[in-house]
């Protein structure tokens, strides 16, 4: 291509930045930085002291740790339950293999809130585990009850991440050559000391990479902490909500999230050097490497695994249904009528209804920004400019790891002054749902859009289309079924959002989240219930986006 | 180097998702035998070894190694070695500690470990490689490093799967000489599963034609290729002319005149001509009285390297392909004459085997 050629496909480039560019400066760049300045200079001039004061007080160190051993812990405990769980997925073909494969991704897609919700459900007083404990004991049974407990945290996120270790390790394992193993076991490894020195090290890429995220996720988790938690048991994230909403202390919140960001970039920067370190694997073609348990052990090994699956994902789910069934006077619909009818609008300032519906009509505009945004982002990376591209990929990538509380408090102390003033703006919401949805469309989108052949583009053109008519024939509808799937992934997240919406939500407009989490913090059955059956809808909103999606990737969903 | 045991497969069935890859099968290798599994894909062959080393259960029959029966054991109980098709190398390790890989489980000490590496990697001529990766090795330096994992752990049987499979022919005719080498050196037993039938006549004291989860024949090179028991065995290692003809009084009418085959009963048979029954006559060797005189017209001509192989139509019955060696180069459309040794033909047993290979 001519010079000028390589100049105009450039400012091409350029100008479809322009867009995704703004859109970041105003609602990334601008609030980070207002927290920055919040942290560092409180009244106008630059203060250190704040910092320092925020990392010497006792009570924020003992946050910080606990939000870092918590992390570990999760990601430990993850990993535990998560490895066999992906070898059984990976390597062993059962009836209902794929159906369940699909199945454990639900968890990781779920609101934080419908999780908490589950898991208050499932290890509170009145839970079918103490249910089944009388019943077995008698009266003499011990009531167990752990919410507000470290367990509960911890349990809510093994339930969350299971499919991070078995999507991301499994994805390597069913490629990995099993005839490895076999030359192991022939010269005389038994069936433990050839995974460990044969399988483990190949493995070990997949294994860093799902800790890592596992990490990530647990240490800047908020919601799940927020319900299960208490005192004494609050990430940073949970802190920083606390100073804003019942301190007021914004210079405290500003440290706690500046605090919040250099730990996470730090570990993303981790994250980056392992994968770029990943050794060349000896990965198998196309044919599969599960085959049905032989040995008897074998078959014990997956029904031990089918039975955590059970146990861990499929019962906070299914209690979490079952409560919203339970009325004051055994099964009914009652808090699901009530849902829909009662309009006494005491918790939530409206009746509940309606934030079904704000959180749907908030949820498509989030859908709609985060794919105009997005797309143009990623069709800009696709331009043979390769720094250009580098800059979108990487760019982008920065909200994916800035937590939602940063953005949602962000939001709150940014704009609600000239010049920007959105305080009361029903758009906030949206918009910080689709920030935080936009890195995810471009993920969906690139890949597929940079698998188009530049020579389909260059026939086309030879052919007399111009730029615009070939985007629209060639790269539009191999794009599309991509485009689909971002705007369910975008969807699923937009309305299950919470950390960032509930800094901005108006009282009067709460989204489903934000219902749940007020109708958990009154007492009452009625309050309880109501919360329960609206967590179940939002579960089965989320949970068909996602499933729907699911087909439209592999087209193999319920297949078997 | 110690010295290879017996193998003894007696009524083996192994099944492999919805076949018997392997069926009631019996085979014996005698201590310190080369033994040679020749076959299609498909036939069971890898299967076979697979079984024997504990990695597929075999469904029945009983597996011995020298005195001790083997099924139920697990592989690592076996004390067998196994080369694996594509090597199977581990790709995190050197080539030294690929080679110690089994050593070190037997539980040897540190110096044993290392003596037994550097016996091996001699045996294979490798040592200066035995600090490199795996990644950085060429097709036939992988090969060899294959061959010393699977010797260095000194097992009393070793199977080979396909071990020249991925090569390309030049390395492949090197590396047989190697494999020939190796075996005699090593004096154990040896069971090595092939496609190649070539590979299989060099390499074997013994070979074991299998089809479709069986042993269709077995017998020494020699005695393979001068008595092919089956149409299947004699087109598998090469020879060309299966004929279907009718025998009376130990006579066989074919269209080029009457073939000896003695004791045979009267009625339709297949009938192959040995490789040596069909050659070319000229000047230096006129054609004997016993011989049969075949004329055709040359219809085809294919360049083999030293000689040319020219099929000939001699227009009754099927086309003949016979070695030109020397002389002019036979034109296609002339006409050549052979002579046809009525004694070279050998009666075949019919096909048995209904089911077809996969």
């Amino acid at each position: 291509m001519s010079a000028t050629g390589r100049r105009q496909r450039r400012g091409a480039g350029l100008a479809l930045l322009a867009v995704p560019v703004v859109f970041l400066a105003i609602f990334f760049v601008w609030p980070v930085g207002t927290i920055f300045a919040t942290g560092f200079a409180p009244d106008g001039d630059l203060e250190l002291g704040v910092v320092g004061r925020v990392i010497g007080d006792p009570a924020v160190r003992s946050v910080a740790w606990f939000t870092l051993w918590q992390a570990a812990a999760s990601t430990a405990l993850t990993l535990l339950v998560g490895l066999p769980g992906a070898y059984a997925l990976a390597r062993m073909e059962f009836r209902g293999r794929s159906l369940l494969q699909a199945g454990v991704t639900i968890p990781f897609v779920l609101p934080t809130v419908v999780v908490g919700s589950a898991f208050l459900a499932l290890l509170g007083p009145r839970s079918p585990i103490n249910t089944a404990l009388t019943t077995v004991l008698g009266d003499a049974a011990p009531t167990l009850d752990l919410r507000r407990t470290v367990v509960a945290i911890l349990v809510a996120h093994v339930f969350f991440n299971y499919a991070v270790v078995v999507r991301t390790v499994g994805g390597l394992w069913s490629l990995l050559d099993p005839r490895l193993e076999d030359a192991a076991r022939v010269l005389g490894a038994s069936r433990w000391r050839a995974f460990r020195e044969v399988s483990l090290p190949l493995l070990r890429p997949a294994i860093a990479s799902a800790a890592a995220i596992v990490f990530l996720f647990t240490f800047t988790s908020f919601g799940v902490v927020l319900i299960l938690g208490g005192p004494g048991r609050a990430t940073i994230e949970v802190e920083i909500h606390r100073a804003t909403t019942q301190l007021l202390d914004l210079p405290l919140a500003s440290a706690l999230a500046v605090l919040q960001l250099i730990a996470v970039l730090a570990s993303l920067l981790v994250y980056g050097r392992l994968q770029r370190r990943a050794p060349t694997q000896p990965l198998v073609g196309a044919t599969t490497t599960r085959r049905p348990p032989r040995s008897a052990g074998e078959r014990w090994f997956l029904r031990g695994n089918l039975v955590v699956v059970a146990a861990l994902l499929a019962s906070p789910l299914l209690v979490l249904v079952e409560r919203s069934l339970t009325t004051a006077d055994g099964y009914g619909l009652a808090n699901w009528r009530a849902l829909l009818t009662d309009d006494r609008a005491t918790v939530l300032a409206v009746p509940a209804g309606e934030a079904v519906r704000n959180s749907l009509l908030f949820g498509l505009s989030a859908t709609l920004i985060a794919l105009v945004v997005g797309g143009l982002a990623a069709t800009a990376a696709t331009s043979r400019d390769g720094r250009l591209s580098r800059i979108v990929d990487r760019g982008l990538m920065v909200p994916l790891g800035t937590s939602a509380v940063t953005i949602g408090f962000g939001f709150l102390i940014a704009l609600d002054r000239p010049p920007l003033d959105l305080r009361g703006s029903p758009l906030l919401v949206p918009i910080a749902q689709a920030l935080i949805a936009t890195p995810f469309v471009v993920r969906t989108l690139l890949p597929v859009l940079r698998s188009i052949d530049e020579r389909l583009r260059d026939a086309a053109a030879v052919l007399g289309a111009s730029p615009r008519r070939i985007w629209r024939e060639v790269d539009l509808p191999i794009v599309g079924r991509a485009a689909l799937v971002a705007a369910g992934f975008s969807f699923a997240i937009a309305v299950g959002e919470f950390g960032a919406t509930v800094f901005v939500a108006r009282a009067n407009l709460p989204t489903m989240p934000v219902a749940i989490f007020r109708l958990l913090g009154r007492p009452g059955v009625a309050n309880f219930g109501q919360a329960m059956a609206m967590s179940t809808l939002l579960m089965v909103v989320t949970a068909s986006a996602i499933l729907a999606i699911d087909r439209l990737r592999v087209g193999q969903v319920g297949r078997f | 180097m110690p010295h290879g045991a017996p193998l003894e497969l007696t009524g083996v069935t192994v099944t492999y998702g919805p076949y018997d890859a392997v069926r009631d099968l019996d085979l014996r290798a005698n201590a310190g035998e080369v033994l040679c599994v020749l076959g299609p894909s498909g036939c069971g062959k890898s299967t076979l070894l697979r079984a024997v080393a504990g990695l597929e259960p075999s469904r029945t029959g009983t597996i011995r190694l020298d005195d001790r029966q083997l099924d139920g054991l697990r592989p690592d109980q076996r004390d067998v070695g196994l080369m694996f098709q594509d090597h199977a190398l581990f790709p995190h390790r050197t080539v030294a500690d690929n080679v110690a890989f089994g050593p070190r489980m037997r539980g040897l000490d540190r110096r044993s470990v290392a003596d037994r590496v550097d016996d091996a990697l001699r045996l294979v001529d490798l040592t200066d490689l035995a600090g490199r990766r795996i990644t950085e090795l060429s097709g036939g330096e992988q090969q060899r490093v294959a061959l010393a994992r699977a010797v260095a752990p000194r097992p009393k049987l070793l199977m080979l799967d396909e071990p020249l499979g991925s090569l390309d022919r030049a390395l492949q005719a090197r590396l047989l000489d190697d494999l020939t080498r190796v075996f005699s050196e090593l004096g154990t037993t040896v069971l090595h599963v092939t496609h190649d039938q070539q590979e299989a006549l060099a390499v074997a004291d013994r070979v074991a034609v299998m089809r479709a989860g069986r042993v269709e024949q077995l017998g020494s090179p020699d005695e393979l290729w001068r008595g092919p028991r089956t149409a299947f065995v004699a087109r598998f290692l090469g020879l060309e002319h299966v004929v279907r003809l009718t025998v009376r009084d130990g006579v066989a009418d074919s269209p080029w005149g009457p073939l000896a085959v003695p004791g045979t009963r009267d009625g339709d048979h297949d009938v192959v001509l040995l490789p040596e029954a069909l050659r070319v006559i000229d000047a230096g060797e006129p054609r004997r009285d016993d011989e049969l005189a075949v004329t055709g017209r040359i219809v085809g001509r294919r360049f083999a390297g030293d000689h040319l192989r020219v099929t000939v139509d001699p227009g009754t019955g099927p086309t003949l392909t016979v070695p030109v060696w020397r002389g002019s180069v036979p034109e296609p459309g002339s006409d050549l004459e052979l002579a046809l040794d009525p004694q070279a033909a050998r009666i075949l047993e019919p096909e048995t085997t209904t089911r077809s290979t996969r």
